[in-house]
């Protein structure tokens, strides 16, 4: 076992290499490749002084552009594998750490001044204060932003799971009944909408006609309400786009396994011992149609982490979704090739994980040879 | 004539959503009956014509209300099952007899597979006489895997693969008897794992079913049967799945069991070998019908039945050499729209102007000997004797 995971641990910094080099090339041979220069094309245009054109410069040395592809791919690799991950050209976030100044004051108003050297400072400082320093570190930025997605994709699938997996089971057991139809005909609904559109109709319904729930944020400080009663408040409407477009396919998935297992051999096994149709479906059936639903845990952790991309925009919240929207639409390159690996990891991690739960909850699969 | 053939298995969308919709209403209603609880036992309760008898199907019919049609796959059969007695039914594929033992079980798959009508009564350990084809679901779980039992013909996917096989043996007992503990059932368990010849059940009683061979796993199914002592077991083909030299361990196994457990057998099959065997009677069955009854030595000394005899004519035998083996011609007659006529007219070598009429009525030829054939009607009914 131990063997196994270390096994498929190697494996997956093979594949995660495999992957940055798709990454890379990807960004490198997109229109516009050089994208400092269109960039700042406009600047570069009106440039006199030459200042301009040193800077970009700069720049295309600081994400090595300046340098052939293969080279530049090394030089990237290098950077992220020394924990270089790149600057974002959008975003900034608070480093947590704090730089102090020393208050002077200077003809009547107080100036406050940083010193590199502590010999430097001057006997008049009367004070200091700290001041927060923001970082712009792709890597920062992607911490600080995951927290607030992770939180709603967690509440979304617990809810998924809670919600589909029943009525799974119940409209595979109720087959072709009433209730089975009215369930896939909202599922259907459900996997068909886009989720801008609903989470634009949901937004015009709720919040804008009836004012029910506010439409953006999440947090309002007119509100009134306790701290944590305004989240909540605030993430009813992207809670119930994200749960309504996922229940559809996880519920699908689930009757179509229910559905065959209930037709197995064993389960007639089980009918025949005489137990009742309660513990022959939720004891015998519901461990075995679990075996194919594990592999969806693969697709959940890059999922719980990355962000709800569109539903994060559509209803304006700082999470790492709506953060790799603005960064796509910008052209915050470092950010995107961050992100990107970023979920690339997870997918391994989430890979091997469905993979482990495998044998759990599979006995007849066995893993390590 | 090949058009208006052609046409006859044709079903247009219209017919086939109005055959649908009828069916959903006739399902709907078996359905509901049997989903009742708290049902008065009377309801049930019934009495043995016989009562040297353990079962006695009288007049029953299952169907399969597809949307192509109802499918009459048991159209009427009448036996009994005595008590202490293997009875053997054979027939082709398709014939009815899974279905006929699956109605016993009552475990046709629903909601399109319905007794439809007749019954089905079986004697339980305490004397009374249940008629299995009326019962509620509910009750049936109360002498289902206790009073009789079932052997499938699949044992590589019969087992569930995520439970232990003790697991799943310990649940036959700690369901049905009341009060029994875990250690109580984990030592019925092994006992009866050693009673089917696994020696060492401790460990098999640890494994999962993935584990074991087919053979290892027929024996467990057999071990899980005998869990409860049950009264009857049904076993569906048990043998088919399983390599020859496995089939006549497991088939010296059941009659072992049969005479440890002073129970009857009810054992289906294709291979008349094993009926030749085991059965102390034998019932043939063609297209959902009764064709031919009696004990083993009448049918196999004097068949009787034109299809009877075709069936042993098509097993080989060891000390005859024959250039082909024979087969009987035709195929069985499409189970939607059965003719009113013999089903087994149109591929029968001794076919006479009477068998232009209506379905020959079964009829005692000798003893306990049944036949349903013009050719042995009486004379004045038009037989050809």
């Amino acid at each position: 076992m131990i063997k196994y995971i270390i096994k498929r641990i190697l494996l997956s910094v093979l594949i995660l290499f495999g992957v940055s080099l798709i990454i890379y090339v990807l960004v490198r041979v997109k229109p516009g490749d050089n994208f400092v220069r269109a960039k700042y094309a406009m600047q570069l245009a009106q440039d006199s002084t030459g200042e301009v054109e040193a800077s970009v410069e700069r720049m295309e040395n600081t994400y090595g552009l300046d340098v052939s592809p293969v080279r530049g791919y090394f030089k990237w690799l290098g950077n992220i594998l020394q924990g270089d991950w790149g600057e974002s050209f959008i975003f900034s976030v608070d480093s947590g750490k704090t730089e102090k100044f020393y208050s002077l004051t200077v003809n009547g108003s107080t100036e406050y001044i940083k010193y590199e050297n502590a010999s430097e400072i001057p006997a008049e400082a009367t004070g200091t204060i700290e001041r927060a320093v923001s970082t712009k570190s792709v890597i920062r930025i992607i911490y600080s932003k995951c927290g607030v997605s992770f939180v709603i994709s967690l509440i979304a699938t617990i809810f998924e799971f809670v919600i589909a997996i029943p009525l799974g089971i119940i409209s595979a057991t109720k087959q072709y009944g009433v209730l089975d139809y009215s369930v896939t005909v909202l599922a259907m609904m459900g996997i068909s909408l886009p989720t801008f559109f609903l989470g634009a109709l949901m937004l015009k319904i709720f919040s804008i006609d009836l004012g029910w729930f506010p439409y953006a944020g999440l947090l309002d400080p007119n509100s009134g309400l306790p701290k944590l009663v305004d989240n909540i408040h605030h993430l009813v409407l992207p809670l119930m786009t994200l749960i309504i477009l996922s229940i559809g396919g996880l519920m699908r998935y689930t009757r179509t396994n229910m559905l065959e297992v209930l037709n197995a051999d064993y389960i007639r096994t089980a009918r025949a011992k005489g137990l009742s149709e309660r513990s022959v479906i939720y004891k015998h059936a519901f461990r075995n149609s679990l075996i194919p639903i594990v592999t969806m845990l693969a697709g959940i952790l890059p999922g719980l982490f990355g962000g709800a991309m569109i539903t994060e925009t559509v209803f304006s919240i700082d999470g790492i979704g709506k953060a790799a929207y603005k960064a796509v639409v910008q052209g915050d390159i470092p950010f995107v090739m961050a992100y990107n690996m970023f979920l690339s990891v997870l997918t391994v991690i989430g890979t091997l994980f469905s993979d482990l739960m495998y044998a759990v909850v599979d006995p007849r699969v066995k893993l390590g040879d | 004539m090949a058009q208006a053939k052609k046409d006859s298995h044709y079903i247009s969308a219209k017919e086939s959503r109005r055959i649908a919709a009828e069916n959903r209403k006739i399902t709907r209603a078996f359905e509901k009956k049997k989903a009742r609880r708290n049902v008065n036992e009377s309801e049930y309760l019934t009495k043995m014509a016989d009562d040297g008898n353990i079962v006695e199907f009288d007049n029953l019919h299952t169907y399969f209300y597809t949307d192509v049609g109802t499918v009459k796959a048991v159209d009427g059969i009448t036996f009994s099952i005595p008590e202490g007695s293997i009875v053997g039914v054979v027939g082709e594929s398709g014939c009815g007899k899974s279905v006929t033992s699956l109605s016993l079980m009552q475990l046709v798959q629903g909601p399109a597979g319905q007794i439809a009508s007749g019954s089905i009564r079986f004697k339980a350990s305490d004397g009374k006489v249940y008629d299995v084809a009326k019962m509620p679901t509910a009750a049936m779980n109360k002498i289902r895997g206790k009073e009789m039992a079932m052997i499938f013909q699949e044992p590589m996917t019969s087992l569930n693969p995520v439970f232990k096989i003790g697991q799943q043996l310990d649940e036959v007992m700690l369901l049905h008897t009341p009060g029994a503990t875990k250690e109580q059932a984990k030592a019925r368990s092994i006992e009866m794992l050693g009673l089917v010849g696994i020696s060492d059940g401790e460990r098999i009683y640890n494994q999962f079913p993935h584990e074991l061979s087919g053979g290892m796993r027929q024996r467990v199914m057999i071990a899980m049967a005998l869990e409860c002592n049950p009264r009857l077991i049904v076993a569906d083909e048990p043998t088919t799945a399983l390599d020859v030299t496995i089939q006549a361990q497991i088939l010296d196994l059941l009659r072992d069991i049969k005479t440890k457990i002073n129970g009857s057998i009810m054992l289906i099959t294709h291979d008349l070998g094993v009926i030749a065997e085991m059965a102390d009677y034998v019932v043939v069955m063609y297209a959902g019908r009764v064709i031919e009854q009696g004990t083993a030595k009448e049918i196999f000394d004097h068949p009787m039945h034109p299809y009877t005899i075709g069936l042993q004519k098509s097993k080989p035998m060891v000390n005859q050499s024959v250039e082909r083996l024979y087969s009987i011609p035709g195929a069985v007659p499409n189970p939607v729209d059965l003719p009113n006529y013999c089903y087994f007219r149109d591929r029968c070598d001794r076919r006479c102007p009477a068998c232009n009429g209506d379905y020959p009525e079964i009829r005692t030829v000798a003893g306990t000997h049944r036949v349903a054939c013009h050719l042995y009607e009486p004379e004045d009914k038009g037989g050809a004797k």
